[in-house]
């Protein structure tokens, strides 16, 4: 972890968090967010998690406002909402664009109360590099100290992983610069599973790259797609500035395709849809990018409430841009956002290997093949919450406390095996800086693993990326030691499961020969381009279990049976 | 816990006790200020306020206590920020304190300072003394001043005593204030305007006298 | 365009850093300051040499981790914004930028640019947070709050930590950040509870980190990439104020 738990890229997020509340009194019930959260999920999540997903969000609502979470609240002191993707109600909770922030600074509270009573030691400045397995059951980690280069053994009667998602593998991603997807990577080295790592979110609203040096993308909150409309010119390779672009002249491309929901349908839909517009030449000014407009809700309701409700992502979107969006309409472009895709857990949360437990982003369960908007809060928040607190218990009264300490052998060999490890990163000395890896990987896996897929892209992607691994480990160069603080080792050591990763993503989406949500295989598409499911043959989850370095891991399938969630066609005309 | 350890606790000292010496500053002024009525008032004030004894000792009590306290928690908590601040930056730009703001303890060192040579002056008359009786059998303060102030070089100490005064109370008024927390978006730049005003305000009232006897206005008839 | 940085170098803690001068070419008007600072870095592996280190993570000005004073101000010259979100479109060709760490007693340097800033995190362990256990609380819209208390808490809740206040602050005073979060609690009827108790131990856990006390010289707002207002330290103060009499012996 960086400095502070109070940095967690959880921090970003921007729109807001769902709880089936029925406050707005538009027949909301958790039944119905379990059957959006389904259906957005593309029939690839498992039922019985998301349905207890459902059921907590309003026990999470109320733990946050509790703690001192200031969300949005009308003049009779009750608390607002806002519509969201894939949901016909208004049932998202926020706080200005500052939802995630909030929550994450509400939970921090509840964290700071526990260090001050002494039941918990925060490690800051700390990474993990390995997990340690000892009999079967995971009972500690490896670290390295950021800033010392010490590598410790931390030995526990149980490990829980909440090291979020992989989206950064893409090298430019909405992920802050330091997600990774290391600790994950390495615990699947060590037995977990890893579950459906193909399925990863491409979010519809991002600013659009600019220059080549670009480190990074920003994510412009689904949430504004509650009062913008996206656009984008009728007229191919229109080069005009959008205010000129007359009415008549515009497409509304997504009311026009999906009436029933129009702005607010689903990110894996909207992407699509975006990407089709401008890779057939209608993008703003004729490149990537269409428009997100405020101009009507702006007339209709005045500047000032959308300055309430989005000041901040303005504000936001003029530093990076130079653009005013109250003026102009924002350009928008997709860009890697989440990953649905994880450490395969059981209902308790619990991994492949006893012991070990996965929550939040890492893990792979509520979300299917798509995850909807405000849901990522909801479900990081109920697995730390309400869920592992009961789950682990389970575990814990079946072991027996203080079986292993750090002095054990495992811990020796795996500190050993990180250190040479280390070593040997730092003794390459080749030409290259990880960086360059990074891009190059980023673009591989965008252009092949990205939003739309191809049988035939996945299988190069498979042929480009073990010969860029193998350069890797000839040709990078990485200066400086390992017993200090080392941010070009630190980055060297991620791209480097990066580099290993990719190709199981890869593979997976390969052997998923279907399209559903996120996943979208161009030979598996409806007649007018939506995605086909395949649910006689795929109807699983993928769980991947690693085999040994260059060898093939080996597919388990985990059946997912709809009990009360119909299998339908997913439509949001 | 020690209210005079906390950081706020000895703030509010410091507010409280600079408001009132900012009141006494204000009762000073108004009765310098009778110099310009006719001769003999100023010397009838004086006479005025040493009848009355027991009240003018209370006062001085009250005041010397307070200016203790404010010289001490204001050395105190300076030298505390020194420390909390044990590196300066090669390159520095302030973009919105004040150079009263960052002179705070240089211009209430040089006040006080200035007190004791005021105190020794025209208190006890150990430097520069200048001592008569008016015909009504009152000490002259008039005559004091006037003699005093022909001096180029007691009224440029004096001057810039004043200026030293102001600059203060440019930043410790309005500072007293929001630490006192009577500060919200409303008030915030009245308080703080209100503040420079009087600090101005005293800066002419007290530099009057000097500037008229330099001027020649202000004679010994 | 091309830059010449002088920024400031040291390997650990208990050394001596200095300015170091180096060039940055070719960099684009859409870069951002820190992807500037990257080319820099890519530059310096490419020839062998270590990096500069520097805190920064989300890159979207939320995290709060960017830590860099530059020209003389913490995160640069640009009113409300960050490190990260500071545009190189806002200098020009041939500038001379200072970058400097964070500075104060109560952030050391750990290494370049990156300073230990967990004294803060310490001041919320004190009681920066309301102290309720998970489960068991009343339902979300059982507490109602006024919009406006709301607003306000909100405005005060924008806090990102970073730490600007107490680096531009002549006294390292960290007394915005502590009211940021006094004042945040303190609007919210489920946090005034503990408001009294609060304002005490964050203010003493404040002192206590090494921070020096409040100047009102308002370099604080001037520098918060998030415009955090001083009124909330007059709003902590009117807390304190209030707590002073239950809380507090003289000596």
């Amino acid at each position: 972890m960086g400095d502070s738990p109070r940095r967690g890229h959880s921090i970003a997020a921007q729109g807001g968090l769902n709880a089936a509340k029925n406050y707005a009194n538009d027949g909301d019930s958790i039944l119905r967010l379990f059957h959006d959260t389904i259906k957005g999920g593309d029939f690839r999540a498992r039922e019985a998690n998301v349905y207890r997903l459902a059921m907590l969000s309003n026990n999470i609502m109320d733990q946050c406002v509790a703690q001192g979470v200031p969300f949005a609240r009308d003049y009779a002191g009750y608390l607002e909402n806002r519509s969201f993707g894939g949901a016909q109600v208004s049932r998202t909770f926020y706080a200005r664009g500052l939802t995630g922030q909030q929550l994450l600074l509400g939970a921090c509270g509840a964290l700071s109360l526990q260090i001050k009573a002494g039941t918990v030691t925060l490690h800051p400045r700390k990474e993990m590099l390995d997990l340690v397995v000892i009999d079967g059951e995971a009972k500690g980690i490896t670290v390295r100290d950021m800033v010392t280069g010490e590598i410790n053994g931390f030995a526990a009667d149980a490990v829980c992983l909440c090291t979020g998602g992989y989206s950064n593998i893409f090298y430019l991603s909405t992920n802050a610069m330091s997600s990774n997807v290391t600790a994950a990577y390495r615990a699947f080295k060590k037995g977990a599973f890893f579950a459906n790592p193909c399925l990863t979110q491409i979010h519809p609203t991002c600013i659009p790259v600019s220059g080549g040096r670009q480190s990074k993308l920003t994510l412009m909150s689904e949430s504004l797609r509650n009062d913008g409309r996206i656009w984008a010119p009728k007229n191919k390779g229109d080069r005009r500035a959008p205010v000129e672009i007359p009415e008549s002249e515009r497409d509304y491309f997504l009311e026009r395709m999906y009436p029933a929901y129009g702005n607010l349908a689903p990110r894996d839909i909207a992407s699509r849809a975006v990407k089709a517009i401008c890779d057939n030449g209608f993008g703003a000014g004729g490149g990537t990018g269409v428009y997100l407009d405020f101009a009507d809700t702006i007339k209709r309701a005045g500047r000032d409430k959308i300055r309430e409700r989005y000041g901040n992502l303005f504000e936001m979107y003029e530093k990076i841009t130079g653009e005013n969006a109250y003026k102009q309409p924002m350009r928008i472009y997709p860009a890697p956002h989440y990953a649905m895709g994880g450490l395969w857990v059981d209902y308790n949360l619990q991994s492949s290997i006893p012991g070990l437990f996965v929550l939040g982003e890492a893990n792979f369960s509520d979300h299917g093949a798509n995850r909807l908007g405000a849901s990522a809060l909801m479900q990081g928040l109920a697995d730390g919450y309400f869920i592992i607190p009961h789950t682990i218990a389970g575990y814990l009264a079946e072991t027996a406390p203080g079986k292993v300490n750090a002095e054990h052998s495992e811990f020796k060999k795996s500190g050993d095996d990180a250190e040479s490890y280390i070593k040997k990163l730092l003794s390459v000395n080749g030409r290259k800086t990880a960086s360059e890896f990074h891009r190059e990987l980023g673009r591989i896996l965008w252009d092949n693993v990205g939003m739309v897929r191809s049988g035939e892209g996945l299988k190069k992607a498979l042929q480009l990326i073990p010969p860029l691994r193998a350069e890797f480990r000839q040709n990078v160069k990485i200066t400086g030691s390992g017993n200090e603080l080392n941010q070009e080792l630190e980055r060297a050591g991620r791209i480097a499961d990066f580099l290993e990763f990719g190709e199981l993503m890869a593979r997976d989406a390969l052997h998923r020969r279907e399209s559903c949500g996120a996943h979208f295989r161009i030979e598996y598409q409806t007649q007018d381009g939506g995605a086909r499911r395949d649910d006689e043959n795929f109807c699983y989850t993928a769980a991947w279990e690693f085999k040994g370095a260059d060898r093939e891991p080996e597919l388990h399938k985990e059946p997912l049976k709809f009990e009360n969630a119909e299998l339908a066609v997913r439509s949001y005309k | 816990m020690q209210f005079f350890k906390n950081t706020g606790g000895r703030k509010i000292v410091m507010a409280v006790t600079g408001i009132l010496m900012v009141l006494f500053i204000f009762a000073h002024l108004t009765g310098n200020i009778s110099v310009f009525a006719e001769p003999g008032s100023i010397n009838a004030y004086a006479a005025k306020l040493h009848s009355l004894s027991l009240f003018v000792w209370a006062y001085r009590f009250i005041i010397f206590s307070a200016l203790s306290l404010h010289v001490f928690f204001g050395i105190q908590i300076t030298l505390e920020n020194y420390a909390a601040k044990p590196e300066a930056y090669e390159v520095r730009r302030n973009l919105r304190s004040t150079f009263a703001s960052r002179t705070m303890i240089w211009t209430g060192l040089a006040i006080a300072a200035y007190l004791i040579f005021h105190l020794l002056h025209f208190t006890f008359h150990a430097v520069f003394p200048v001592k008569h009786i008016d015909s009504s059998g009152r000490p002259d303060v008039f005559r004091m001043l006037v003699l005093s102030f022909q001096s180029f070089f007691i009224s440029s100490v004096y001057i810039a005593a004043i200026a030293a005064v102001a600059l203060h109370l440019a930043h410790g008024i309005q500072s007293s204030f929001q630490t006192l927390g009577i500060n919200n978006e409303r008030t915030f730049p009245v308080i703080t305007k209100s503040g420079m005003l009087a600090a101005i305000i005293i800066f002419l009232g007290y530099i009057a006298i000097p500037v008229f006897v330099l001027a020649g206005v202000l004679r010994f008839l | 365009m091309n830059l010449t940085l002088f920024i400031w170098r040291q390997k650990r803690p208990d050394e001596k850093g200095r300015l170091e001068r180096h060039e940055a070419k070719d960099i684009s008007p859409e870069m951002s300051f820190l992807e500037m600072l990257d080319a820099v870095n890519e530059e310096l592996v490419k020839n062998g040499n270590e990096t500069i280190v520097f805190d920064h993570d989300c890159r979207e000005g939320i995290c709060g981790s960017c830590s860099q004073v530059i020209n003389g101000v913490p995160h640069g010259h640009r009113e409300k914004t960050t490190v990260c979100q500071l545009h190189m479109r806002h200098f020009k060709d041939g500038d001379i930028i200072y970058i400097e760490p964070l500075r104060a007693k109560a952030f050391p340097v750990i290494k370049d640019l990156i300073v230990d800033r967990g004294a803060l995190d310490r001041i919320i362990q004190s009681g920066g947070y309301i102290s309720v256990h998970t489960g068991g609380v009343p339902d979300a819209n059982a507490i109602l709050i006024p919009k406006e208390d709301a607003d306000t808490a909100m405005d005060a809740a924008e806090c990102i930590g970073c730490g600007a206040c107490v680096a531009a602050c002549p006294n390292g005073s960290a007394m915005l950040f502590t009211a940021s979060k006094i004042t945040h609690l303190a609007m919210l009827p489920q946090g005034r509870i503990e408001s009294a108790r609060r304002v005490c131990m964050m203010t003493e856990s404040m002192m206590n980190e090494g921070f020096g006390s409040c100047g009102n010289h308002y370099e604080c707002q001037a520098a918060c990439p998030k415009g955090i207002k001083v009124q909330f330290i007059a709003k902590l103060n009117r807390e304190f104020l209030k707590a002073v009499f239950k809380t507090y012996t003289p000596f």
